[in-house]
């Protein structure tokens, strides 16, 4: 198979037909031993057990970001190439990336109230994760709102071209203002202040979390790829009920 | 393993990311056999694609 077959829907969806399973099975040990390591990891000598939170906490913080990374791509894809998959890749990342944001939040909250004495602060990263959670579902109801798929797929993507803004802003809030949110400790210059002990755990569960969305965002834009075939199926079915009363307008093209 | 007073905070971290994982997988699931249900019922109505091709083939 080639690149080319690959820019194919069909050809795509005859490709995940046979990636799927194994990807699949890759998520589920890579994420099984992550639980394993993450069960075994000692307490921190500050937070107590509370550390074991981190391990599900910052993988998802870490993809909400990756997602709207790729979403941003795909956006790039559609405006300038008018990739055929591109749209469907974009459509289907975003309510993936929304649920990453959401546990990362859901996670934060519950790590912050015994750590920090509450589940919630309006402090500089918190805040910015939250309005990419919302920025997810607008871009998510604005999908829904636009029936036809082409136009919804060019308004989503400058929404998430200019929503990109907002992932600097998230990564770089903990150095920019004084916030509660400690400070970046895996990726930054200088390498990871994490021990080792903790360290592994978190690497191989934030590799399990995001071969978990490869494999979700595989199986969405295969079914995506149907919706539209059933789509255009349903137009043509339209257009041939409408040619044989001869009085109803016709309908537009398929996609 | 012993996760001390945190314990709630710590349990229910993990259940929400296994909940939250759950529905993902099963919203995508029967998402895919709805519309291969309905591509099937188009195709049994005599809609074809222009290619000729079956709908539900890869």
């Amino acid at each position: 198979m080639t690149l080319i077959d690959l820019a194919n829907p069909t050809g795509f969806r005859s490709l995940t037909a046979r990636l799927l399973p194994f990807l699949a099975a890759a998520t589920t040990i890579l994420l099984l031993v992550g639980l394993y390591l993450s069960a075994c990891a000692p307490d921190d000598y500050q937070q107590g057990a509370t550390v074991k939170i981190m391990f599900i906490h910052v993988p998802n913080a870490w993809l909400s970001m990756f997602v709207w990374a790729v979403m941003t791509t795909t956006a790039l894809g559609t405006l300038v190439w008018r990739h055929p998959l591109a749209d469907v890749a974009a459509k289907t990342a975003a309510p993936i990336g929304a649920s990453f944001t959401f546990l990362a939040l859901v996670t934060g909250s519950l790590w912050g109230r015994p750590m920090w004495g509450a589940y919630w602060e309006w402090d500089a990263r918190l805040t910015s994760v939250l309005i990419l959670l919302l920025m997810y579902l607008g871009l998510i109801a604005l999908w829904r709102a636009v029936e036809d798929p082409s136009r919804a797929a060019r308004a989503a993507a400058v929404l998430t071209l200019a929503g990109a803004i907002n992932l600097p802003i998230i990564k770089f809030s903990v150095d920019w203002w004084n916030t509660l949110h400690q400070p970046a400790s895996v990726l930054r210059i200088g390498g990871p202040t994490l021990d080792r002990a903790f360290l592994v755990p978190l690497l191989v569960m934030a590799s399990g979390f995001t071969l978990l969305f490869v494999t979700l965002h595989v199986a969405a834009m295969r079914t995506e790829i149907l919706r539209r075939r059933v789509r255009a199926l349903q137009m043509m079915q339209a257009q041939g009920v409408s040619g044989e009363i001869g009085a109803a307008p016709r309908a537009s093209q398929p996609a | 393993m012993s996760l001390g007073p945190y314990a709630p905070f710590i349990v229910t971290s993990y259940l929400a990311a296994a909940l939250v994982a759950a529905l993902l997988i099963g919203w995508i699931a029967i998402d895919y056999r709805n519309q291969k249900r309905r591509l099937r019922e188009l195709e049994e109505s005599g809609v074809v694609r222009r290619s000729g091709r079956s709908a539900t083939e890869p």
